[in-house]
């Protein structure tokens, strides 16, 4: 039996074996090298020089969840990339946008992507959204090793939760660890700045054009006071990334639509420069 | 201790593939059809649950007559196949004429090789194009061969009975309603000339279909969609209405 499985071309054991709708628990048996927590980094001093994706916000509306990412890229005090894009699908009802170590954020998204998309064909119904968010801190732990050298990927996930017919957002840290977030929140460098922006501004029952603002809003906070953020680019035409997930599903902003708010905030704060304020009491 | 017999190999893969067929003409028939705007699965399946059709990629997706288990088997095997090349290399990197090949080279050393009970099954593997010239559509039966099909195809009990009605029938730029009118009337000749009536909640019916914004191009049509399509409601769906209840991953769920 053994010699007719060589060389015949056919599908080897691991593809035809049941049981697991999972794609990574495909890729550990059938080619374990392809798996990211694998790989481990030869003892390296200092941090590891590669592009880091930094600001990631979301917050909720009354119909479903914002999430948006600002556009920069930095390694040390460089402007690595002026367009990266860190914010991304990972199914039809959920997004996730990534901080941290650029190339690992995007392969790990591609593999969370597939994992989803996975399970879906195989088992012909969708993982809930708390067992999407529970795989991706499943992959995030297995990026320790690489955190602890400096190599962090740190997502933000969100998503419309079919079942409770709201929109949720999910946070996490290096580790895995996963918290649900009530209302917003924010990821990477400028996030603490943006949080700021975030809590003042965040109220419920927003409206999505309301709560599409209020993310670029914070956005543009974050980039005021954190060099590693990128602000809208006007001269250039790079504006945020906007994604919008209700119960119609994955959505991302037009360009357009995109620069629309972002110039109309640009505009506001050419007269107010710290954004508009929350009352004292 | 028995003397073993001598048995030809002739006769052995004869038998083989007569135990093959016989498995595989105890399930019901499908049929596969291009129409103008990509490719329609229709088949007789009163479950729900229990898919004969799939999505596998983007734009490929699997058939299977015959038995469940097996046809199973493969679908997930080409699902990880495909999803695995999609990952290694790129998402258009993943053709139906390569997961023909290893389907076709499985069935075929499953089949030859004497330790194993031949697979009772065959399948269609398509490919949607932007364009139907684009369209591949593969008929891989029991022993492995690979046959490219053009325009229809039925696999299972009384496949030839029905692809010779669907081949003096079908012709291309067939609107999405008049080819699943076709497939459930070939359908329904299945049992000795008697024709039948199908209701929509005894058939399974799946599309291809180029003009999805998605990438992924797999659909099920079911409920009340289908029963429209099937009182011959020819006219074209409202856009806005296939967004709404549309992607692939709802149409699944909403069985």
């Amino acid at each position: 039996m053994e010699a007719n499985t060589r060389n015949t071309g056919r599908l080897p054991a691991a593809f035809l074996t049941p049981g697991s709708s999972s794609f990574l628990d495909f890729l550990s048996d059938h080619s374990p090298e392809l798996l990211p927590g694998n790989r481990s980094l030869p003892p390296v001093r200092g941090a590891v020089e590669a592009p880091h994706g930094t600001t990631i916000v979301a917050a909720t509306f009354a119909g479903g969840v914002v999430l948006a990412g600002d556009r920069r890229a930095t390694m040390g005090n460089v402007i690595a990339q002026r367009d990266i894009e860190k914010v991304f699908p990972a199914d039809e009802y959920s997004a996730v946008g990534i901080a941290g170590t650029a190339g690992l954020a995007v392969e790990m998204v591609k593999l969370f992507q597939l994992e989803l998309e996975h399970f879906e064909k195989v088992e012909g119904t969708q993982l809930s959204l708390e067992g999407k968010a529970n795989r991706l801190s499943t992959m995030i732990r297995g990026n320790l090793g690489m955190a602890l050298q400096g190599l962090a990927v740190v997502p933000l996930f969100a998503g419309w939760d079919v079942d409770r017919e709201k929109g949720r957002i999910f946070s996490y840290d290096v580790t895995g660890g996963r918290s649900e977030e009530r209302g917003f929140a924010a990821t990477g460098s400028g996030s603490v700045f943006a949080r700021g922006a975030l809590k003042k501004l965040y109220r419920a029952g927003l409206t999505e054009e309301q709560a599409v603002t209020l993310v670029v809003q914070a956005l543009y906070d974050a980039a005021d006071d954190d060099s590693a953020t990128g602000g809208p680019d006007l001269a250039r035409r790079i504006y945020p990334v906007v994604t919008v997930v209700s119960d119609e599903g994955f959505r991302r902003l037009t360009d357009a639509e995109a620069s629309e708010t972002a110039r109309a905030i640009h505009e506001r704060r050419l007269e107010e420069p710290d954004g508009p304020r929350a009352s004292l009491l | 201790m028995s003397t073993p017999f001598y048995v030809s190999p002739q006769q052995a893969m004869a038998d083989r593939a007569e135990y093959a067929r016989k498995g595989i003409a105890r399930g019901r028939s499908l049929v596969v059809l291009q129409y103008t705007d990509g490719i329609v699965f229709v088949g007789e399946n009163p479950s729900r649950a229990l898919h004969k059709f799939s999505e596998i990629y983007d734009r490929i997706a699997f058939a299977a007559a015959g038995k469940y288990n097996e046809y199973e088997n493969l679908r997930i095997g080409g699902v990880r196949y495909a999803d695995l090349r999609g990952y290694t290399y790129d998402r258009e990197d993943v053709t139906a004429r390569g997961l023909a090949n290893v389907y076709a080279q499985t069935l075929g050393t499953i089949f030859s090789s004497a330790g194993e009970k031949p697979y009772e099954v065959e399948l269609v593997v398509a490919e949607v194009g932007t364009v139907p010239e684009e369209d591949q559509i593969y008929r891989l039966p029991h022993d492995g061969s690979i046959v490219d099909e053009h325009g229809s195809v039925a696999v299972g009990g009384s496949a030839e009975q029905i692809s010779s009605y669907l081949d003096q029938r079908h012709r291309d730029g067939m609107t999405l309603a008049e080819a699943v009118e076709l497939a459930v009337q070939s359908l329904s000749r299945d049992t000795n000339g008697g024709e039948r009536r199908l209701s929509a909640d005894q058939l399974e019916v799946a599309v291809l279909d180029r003009t999805r914004p998605q990438k992924r191009k797999f659909k099920r049509i079911v409920g009340s969609r289908l029963a429209r399509l099937l009182e011959g409601d020819s006219a074209p769906e409202p856009a806005a209405e296939e967004d709404g209840t549309g992607t692939a991953a709802d149409a699944d769920t909403e069985e």
